[in-house]
């Protein structure tokens, strides 16, 4: 199954598969605000908010990037979560 | 070259987020071997070509990166001697307490760049170890990658200057090639203690303790081309290669273990002598220097660490 996912900065749209991580879909389809990280949740290079949608975190994330609270709040490690409806994203950017 | 102080660096400890998948990668994938678990459930782990009690030790954390680096030295004396230096140096220094089987006394210190190292004389040896008489180049068919041994890593953080001198006038190692600003201020250093290109290296960084990544040393090019091979396999991050470096002149793929650490498995290298000139590069060539078949700088490999 696949869901539309929107970037909100560029408005640009790109279909991600339920069980690709966004950030293995973003770099398959070269769209989205992410183009590199360490795939693996350490290294912070794909940290998103996620502003609409449902997803699931499959995989852990590093403490040092997202915060509980973050998580909590829909900013996340794109290379850890799926999605699970059509989504709404930015890149995260520090308020 | 004799070497002076500093043997190699022996012991690395990383934190990884998923233990189990984590460490099937570092077994099945890079080809170690597990040697045993601590009583905190940390794991142990060498290559086969290691003679050491153990080298590389996984511990669950919260967040991936470097807990520290251990550097093996020459005899008990110079053991206490870098640990008066040290202090002298200005870096305060404890005995480390947490348990490591088969290794004897360690000092632990923080450098300014935010990394703790430690120091050691003294370190069983493996259960299984390469052999001795009549030696075949190994007793099993290598696994894996075929990781030959833990030969070095790349730390970023702050003031990466007086880290070279600390390694320089403590250590007793050298930095056969170095790289600077466009105003002269250290960018990057490899250090070593003895004839390989680096034992360790630094990029200065604002954020301290970070690690770039550690490295496994291969048998040759061929050995990076399977490396390459795996990779594709088991569907890993690849981050850069193959290729090689100008600096160090090594032959190298980089990739991201499960826990989102970067290894490089590494090849090759010129042979470093206390005594030879320092190759020097400007910051503006350091892309060629890193990358020479691509001639640039990968964004991902500057900024990209844990």
């Amino acid at each position: 199954m696949e869901y539309k996912v929107t970037d909100a900065t560029t408005g640009n749209t790109f279909m991600a598969d339920e069980n690709d991580s966004l950030f293995f879909a973003m770099r398959r389809k070269h769209e989205g605000p992410i183009t590199y990280g360490c795939g693996g949740g350490g290294c912070g290079a794909c940290k998103i908010e996620i502003l609409d949608g449902n997803f699931e975190i499959f995989k852990k994330m590093s403490r040092a990037h997202v915060s509980e609270q973050e998580q909590d709040s829909g900013i996340v490690l794109a290379c850890c979560v799926k999605p699970k409806s059509n989504l709404t994203l930015k890149k995260f950017s520090q308020k | 070259m004799a070497i002076v102080k500093t043997i190699r660096p022996g012991l690395i400890q990383i934190r990884v987020l998923d233990l189990d998948e984590t460490l099937e990668f570092y077994k099945n994938v890079v080809g170690l071997d597990e040697v045993g678990r601590t009583s905190d459930g940390r794991v142990m782990l060498k290559t086969y070509d290691e003679f050491d009690h153990h080298s590389v030790v996984l511990r669950k954390a919260e967040e991936a990166g470097l807990d520290y680096v251990a550097f093996k030295v020459m005899d008990a004396e110079t053991l206490e001697q870098i640990k008066v230096d040290t202090e002298k140096f200005g870096y305060a220094v404890e005995e480390a307490t947490d348990e490591q089987p088969g290794f004897g006394k360690r000092y632990s210190t923080k450098l300014c760049t935010g990394h703790t190292i430690q120091f050691y004389n003294e370190v069983e040896l493996a259960a299984d170890y390469p052999m001795l008489k009549n030696p075949d180049p190994w007793k099993e068919e290598p696994r894996g990658m075929r990781a030959q041994r833990f030969d070095h890593l790349l730390c970023y953080g702050p003031n990466i200057a007086e880290a070279e001198r600390y390694f320089i006038e403590v250590l007793g190692m050298f930095a056969p090639e170095v790289c600077n600003t466009e105003d002269g201020k250290r960018f990057a250093t490899w250090l070593t203690g003895g004839n390989k290109a680096h034992d360790i290296a630094f990029v200065e960084y604002e954020q301290p303790g970070k690690m770039h990544h550690f490295a496994f040393y291969l048998q040759d090019w061929n050995d990076i081309g399977h490396a390459a091979d795996l990779i594709g396999k088991n569907r890993v991050k690849r981050d850069v290669g193959p290729t090689r470096h100008a600096i160090t002149r090594g032959q190298t793929i980089y990739f991201f273990e499960p826990s989102g650490n970067r290894i490089e498995t590494y090849a090759g290298g010129y042979a470093a002598y206390p005594d030879n000139p320092q190759r020097v590069w400007d910051v503006a060539e350091v892309g060629r220097g890193l990358f020479y078949y691509e001639g640039e700088l990968i964004p991902s490999f500057l900024s990209v660490v844990s």
